[in-house]
């Protein structure tokens, strides 16, 4: 048993929640009658149509495309009809422009062609990536072929593939590793050869032990030859999966302040995403399903269930039996980083991996208080801030004076928050901070 | 701070109100509350120990010191409009640890003036919990020291024979008062301190057990120790204040302390005073303590080295209460020289 690594600073034990959703295989939703595209899925420009109303459109076709700027190209996830160009609700700008797709019923599904792809030049892989729209899916959204291909100035020696999976509740990334572990190991070896390099980690939390032993009996099938392919477990912390304390656990270096990974020579993959790598690589077909993990008290069936991006929250619970009484709060995401929306028509997005549906008793409620100065949340902080001086500002109506308390390294995580005996919204008081503190 | 908005149109949801707020959307068990609470557990058993040392009155005094807290907090929180949070704990803590710092043979009309001064002036005149940069319960101490020199000074009592609980009651205070270990060692010296108290193992002995003169909850060693442990353990309190503090009196009064340097009894002078009762209960105050644990240390050790000079050279036999009230406003300062390290600063070393 190899030593369980993690980042030495900071960081919270929030209940698990996973072992109602773990043992629930993946299992296919049927498709709704409709679907309803944002067209802003990725960090970096919107897409902007590239259909009409009333346009038939097959399985896999492109229907929005970046006309500048950074981004990725966006497919249709079924054969139908373009029904309307309008907005979606969505979970953090309220409403987003979107295209709405009536699904064609009679449409056969599109059988994709396996290629051989160690024939393909780096270049080439990099190209059918971007082509299949794929962004770095564990959350932030980041277009994957601009990540893989890192600035000259610094080359990269290590891929970190990110099993940690450390939000409560979710268990997607966790039934991938189970269930296509071959799949992820074969899309890192794509990534290794875009990228020129030979060594790759693989960070796995020690919560899932049956994915540890899977992805070892993998990697160690494709290992050899000229990759090195690690499954490095973890020890149970959030956020275990945040790239900076990811890389840190795992290579022991550190990623400065307003730099990306590739400053210390590491790219991060989401062990999702390497999956996505492979479909788009392996058979060409473009990012549009996407494993969504269902739970909490408030649903009649929690799931694992992989659903057409575009697929509205309604559907889902329409699907899963309804709704149950109790519910309290509907989160797009991890109950650490997630969204509260107040709408079921919010559609699933590229980088949506969970659903929750969270009753009374599972979310805190409790009004805040004053701040007390425990310094448990400068304990938790695992950038090394202090949120409570952020929060005595904000509150003293000097949220532009915060840059000194270096509010930007904060990736909003939570933990601050979630350790809080006065149940601050420490979170809320640095957003705003963040809004009105000038860079320095 | 959460957004409510109805879900009315939720063809599929019961109808009700739905939350929208910012993550996280779990908060640990911990709250204020919770953490006060368990502060006041452990305190009660010093406080029943107290009743068979001093006798039942010193339930009267604490009784009349915590209700007076938290009336005057009820009533200062109405008055400055407010939301009244008497149920958090807190009023309860300062009443209890106010009467824990007061001899145990003054008139119960003392805490009532001192809990006015300490929740009121001390604490929501600063504006309330969080903000208030002196220990309430110090303040009101040393108030009453001020206020009252002679009763905060004589109305020490020894311990009574037996299980006599109710002998204080009867007969008047003064004729029974004392003088404490510390007051004694300084007054009188180290021959009739002997000859008052005994020495060796047994001094030790009963000292760290609670049998001496003294504040009314200063001096069980041995609960309080315990009771301390328990916070650290739960993770309320960490070491390092503790630890500082009590470290740097031993030391200090090792070198010190005795007719020539180096010559000093260092447990004999953590187990005389009041220098257990701070170190756990009343230096780890959160809000008048420091919050990075290097500032922690230079605090703890700041207090035990005023407590060591006013022991030994100021007007008082015991210095803790004015050393812990004397480095409180320095939290802040403290706070602000030794920032905890961030992960990494950018590339170039700049902001």
């Amino acid at each position: 048993m190899k030593s369980l690594l993690t980042f030495p600073k900071g960081g919270v034990h929030p209940p698990e929640c996973k072992a109602q959703t773990q043992g629930l295989g993946i299992e296919i939703m049927p498709v709704p009658d409709e679907l309803e595209l944002i067209l802003g899925q990725h960090i970096g420009a919107p897409c902007t149509a590239t259909v009409a109303k009333r346009d038939e459109v097959i399985e896999g076709a492109v229907i929005g495309e970046v006309q500048k700027g950074l981004g990725v190209p966006l497919h249709s996830p079924v054969a139908g009809k373009i029904k309307n160009l309008a907005t979606s609700v969505h979970a953090v700008r309220v409403s987003a422009p979107s295209i709405t797709i009536e699904v064609d019923r009679e449409a056969a599904p599109v059988q994709y062609q396996k290629v051989d792809w160690q024939q393909l030049a780096g270049a080439d892989l990099l190209a059918k990536i971007h082509d299949a729209g794929i962004i770095g899916i564990g959350g932030a959204g980041f277009p994957t072929h601009v990540k893989l291909n890192p600035p000259a100035d610094s080359p990269v020696d290590t891929l970190v593939l990110n099993g940690a999976e450390c939000e409560p509740y979710i268990t997607a990334d966790h039934r991938q590793m189970l269930e296509n572990p071959g799949q992820i190991v074969e899309g890192a070896k794509i990534i290794l050869k875009i990228l020129g390099i030979t060594r790759c980690f693989i960070g796995i939390e020690n919560n899932k032990p049956d994915a540890i032993r899977e992805m070892t009996k993998a990697a160690e099938q494709a290992s050899g030859g000229e990759y090195s392919i690690t499954i490095q477990p973890l020890q149970v912390k959030y956020p275990q999966g945040s790239e900076k304390q990811l890389i840190q656990a795992i290579t022991g270096r550190k990623v400065p302040a307003m730099a990306l990974p590739s400053a210390v020579g590491v790219v991060v993959q989401n062990v999702t995403t390497a999956k996505a790598i492979y479909d788009a690589v392996v058979y060409g077909k473009p990012l549009y399903e996407k494993v969504v993990t269902i739970a909490g008290k408030g649903i009649a069936r929690q799931a694992n269930l992989q659903v057409k991006i575009g697929t509205k929250v309604r559907d889902i619970v329409k699907y899963l039996g309804g709704l149950q009484p109790g519910l309290a709060k509907v989160v797009m995401g991890g109950p650490m980083m997630g969204f509260a929306v107040s709408s079921l028509d919010v559609p699933v997005t590229k980088t949506t991996s969970a659903v929750l549906f969270l009753t009374e008793d599972e979310i805190d409620t409790k009004p805040h208080s004053q701040c007390i100065r425990c310094g448990w949340c400068l304990d938790a902080c695992p950038m090394g801030l202090e949120p409570k001086e952020i929060g005595i500002y904000v509150e003293a109506n000097r949220a532009q004076d915060t840059a000194q308390f270096g509010v930007f390294d904060c990736f909003e995580c939570g933990s601050c928050a979630y350790v809080c005996p006065a149940k601050r919204p420490l979170v809320q008081f640095i957003r705003l901070a963040k809004m009105k503190a000038k860079r320095q | 701070m959460s957004i409510q908005q109805a879900s009315d149109d939720q063809t599929t949801a019961p109808a009700h109100l739905w939350k929208v707020s910012v993550s996280p959307h779990l908060k640990s068990s911990e709250s204020v509350e919770k953490i006060m609470w368990t502060v006041v557990a452990c305190l009660v058993p010093p406080l029943i120990l107290s009743v068979f040392v001093f006798g039942i009155q010193t339930l009267l005094i604490t009784a009349v010191s915590v209700i007076s807290c938290v009336v005057v907090e009820a009533v200062s929180q109405k008055t400055l409009g407010r939301p009244v949070t008497i149920k958090d704990g807190s009023a309860v803590l300062t009443g209890l640890l106010l009467a824990f710092v007061i001899p145990p043979g003054v008139s119960p009309l003392l805490p009532i003036l001192a809990a006015v001064f300490a929740i009121y002036i001390g604490k929501h005149l600063l504006g309330g919990i969080g903000y208030n940069f002196f220990n309430p319960a110090l303040l009101g101490r040393a108030f009453l020291l001020a206020s009252f020199p002679v009763a905060m000074t004589s109305a020490w009592l020894s311990p009574v024979e037996g299980f006599g609980i109710f002998s204080y009651l009867a007969g008047s205070v003064d004729a029974v008062s004392t003088a404490t270990p510390l007051a004694v060692m300084k007054e009188q010296g180290m021959a009739i301190f002997t000859e008052t108290f005994g020495s060796g193992a047994s001094l030790y002995g009963s000292f760290f057990l609670g049998w001496r003169p003294g504040c009314i909850g200063e001096t069980s060693g041995f609960l309080l120790v315990l009771g301390g442990l328990y916070l650290i353990y739960r993770g309320y309190i960490t070491w390092h204040i503790p630890a500082s503090l009590l470290g740097s009196i031993a030391v200090l009064t090792w070198i010190f302390g005795g007719e020539s340097y180096f010559s000093g009894d260092p447990l004999l002078a953590l187990l005389s005073g009041g220098a257990i009762l701070g170190a756990f209960y009343m230096a780890t105050d959160y809000v008048t303590s420091p919050t990075t644990k290097t500032a922690q240390i230079i605090y703890g050790i700041g207090i035990g080295a005023l407590t060591v000079l006013i022991r030994l050279k100021g007007g008082y036999p015991e210095g803790i209460c004015y050393a812990i009230l004397l480095m409180n406003p320095l939290s802040t300062v403290l706070d602000g020289w030794f920032k905890p390290k961030r992960f990494a600063l950018p590339a170039g070393g700049a902001k």
